[in-house]
């Protein structure tokens, strides 16, 4: 009997193990998805590029991040800084030729970067929003001088804005005590979708 | 105080209004009270979510907007004067809309209704709908010599969804054109201030804010009056521009001009104290 090549028996000893994996689905179908936002739309005209107002903290433009989604590039796009950079003002979706909803891409890709562990561009601006979420869920509201404090320490950056901070307790603006929601069951509940599922 | 009827409103403060900015909801509830507007206060609101909510997840953000909504009894509008917060509201009242299963569980969760219908207003709007003739009677300080910068940062913007809303843009200069102030229209009235940045990358912040700052010392305005706390805020903390401006909260130049006399509470919040211009106008003593 002929030996059959180890590489075409799959049963044979030392045979490479196949295994049949589903094809992910693509990049761009999942964000346009999770968005509801038909981002194939975009030609890159720039125009929400010429209105950001942070583009100069970014490291892709906004109409360079539509471009990675469109490409599948999963690592960059979901690497990058300027997914973290964008507040979300829409100044880009008003100006959007083809009514594309920018901030709701970026939304979705902020998520989807803390949903599939990747380093995180920007750590400072996701530990910012943990916290203030933190705060939303023990008080209901949002407690800014809490806020301040703990992000300080995750940071540990103690000496950056102390005047700033001293100015806006001296001027009343930080609360030192909490305003809180009665029926705070009813808020503590709605957390577990973020905290238990995706962390 | 005027003979106008009662106009009642349920009202959602938000954080901000609440804790950083109370200079803000002090004279909103004065002008307000001058006006014959009652703005009754949601009973145990909560946080709408704000950016960091829906940065991380859409459910959250929308539950938590759904439960104020929620909480408003029927019959009549919910009145915001946080522009954010009225978005977060009015998108949270768009997607129930689109979104029955949601609607019903929620709806069940809580054992309260969450009325589809229920209109959502900014201040302004209320103000422009209910109370320009009011407005027209009751002043009693003319804002004249005023020259503003109607400051809306990116709170005019909204996702696409919701474009085709009726919105408050340019109600600012409507309101304070009627008491007098002239509107001043070249400077950046519509770039963002920087929102959350401020807190976590003020090297980001501080150039847009000077910029918006040069913009209107260059357009001739003698302050700035914004729609939201946290510009007023921003503006305020992170500038290092060489002239400063004073930065008004949009309800207190108008309970001003109506007539409040509590205005030092107020005016002693700020990082840039407006009343030597005032003084100048002898619009206060």
């Amino acid at each position: 009997m002929t030996q059959i090549n180890p590489i075409l028996n799959p049963d044979a000893p030392g045979a490479p193990r196949i295994v049949e994996s589903q094809p992910r689905r693509s990049l761009a179908a999942e964000v346009i998805e999770r968005s509801a936002t038909n981002l194939s739309r975009c030609y890159h005209c720039q125009a929400c590029t010429n209105g950001c107002p942070f583009f100069r903290a970014m490291d892709y433009h906004p109409n360079q991040v539509l471009r990675l989604v469109q490409y599948g590039m999963r690592e960059p796009v979901l690497g990058c800084k300027t997914i973290w950079i964008c507040v979300g003002c829409h100044t880009c979706s008003s100006q959007c030729p083809m009514n594309i909803n920018i901030a709701a891409v970026m939304e979705v890709l902020r998520q989807m970067a803390v949903e599939e562990g990747v380093a995180i561009a920007k750590p400072d601006i996701l530990d910012f929003h943990e916290e203030v979420l933190r705060s939303l869920e023990r008080y209901g509201r949002a407690h800014k001088l809490g806020i301040m404090w703990r992000y300080k320490v995750r940071t540990r950056r103690w000496l950056s804005d102390v005047d700033v901070g001293l100015k806006m307790l001296a001027k009343r603006k930080l609360d030192l005590r909490p305003s809180r929601v009665k029926a705070i069951e009813e808020i503590s509940d709605l957390f577990k979708c973020y905290w238990r599922e995706s962390k | 105080m005027n003979t106008y009827p009662r106009l009642d409103f349920s009202y959602f403060p938000g954080c901000s209004m609440a804790t950083t900015a109370p200079e803000s909801n002090l004279s909103m509830m004065r002008s307000a009270q001058f006006l014959g507007i009652n703005l009754i206060e949601l009973e145990d609101w909560n946080c709408c979510g704000s950016s960091s909510a829906q940065t991380l997840c859409k459910n959250l953000s929308l539950a938590m907007s759904a439960r104020n909504l929620s909480l408003a009894p029927a019959g009549r509008p919910l009145v915001a004067m946080c522009p954010r917060c009225l978005l977060y509201l009015r998108h949270a009242q768009m997607c129930l809309r689109r979104d029955p299963e949601t609607h019903r569980a929620l709806e069940k969760r809580w054992g309260r209704t969450i009325d589809l219908d229920l209109e959502i207003m900014h201040f302004m709007e209320v103000l422009v709908r209910f109370g320009l003739d009011r407005l027209k009677e009751s002043a009693t300080r003319s804002l004249h010599g005023v020259r503003f910068v109607p400051y809306y940062g990116c709170t005019v913007f909204r996702p696409p969804d919701l474009k085709r809303e009726k919105y408050f843009q340019g109600e600012m200069e409507n309101i304070l054109k009627t008491l007098g102030a002239q509107p001043i229209a070249t400077a950046l009235s519509y770039r963002c201030c920087g929102s959350f940045l401020s807190a976590t990358a003020p090297e980001v912040v501080t150039p847009l804010v000077d910029e918006i700052m040069d913009s209107a010392v260059a357009a001739g305005a003698n302050c700035l009056v914004t729609a939201c706390a946290m510009c007023q805020l921003n503006l305020e903390i992170r500038c290092t521009a060489g002239t400063k401006l004073p930065i008004f909260h949009f309800s207190e130049i108008l309970a001003l001009a109506l007539g409040a006399e509590d205005y030092e509470g107020w005016f002693i919040r700020h990082l840039v104290d407006p009343r030597p211009m005032l003084q100048e106008l002898a619009l206060v003593a």
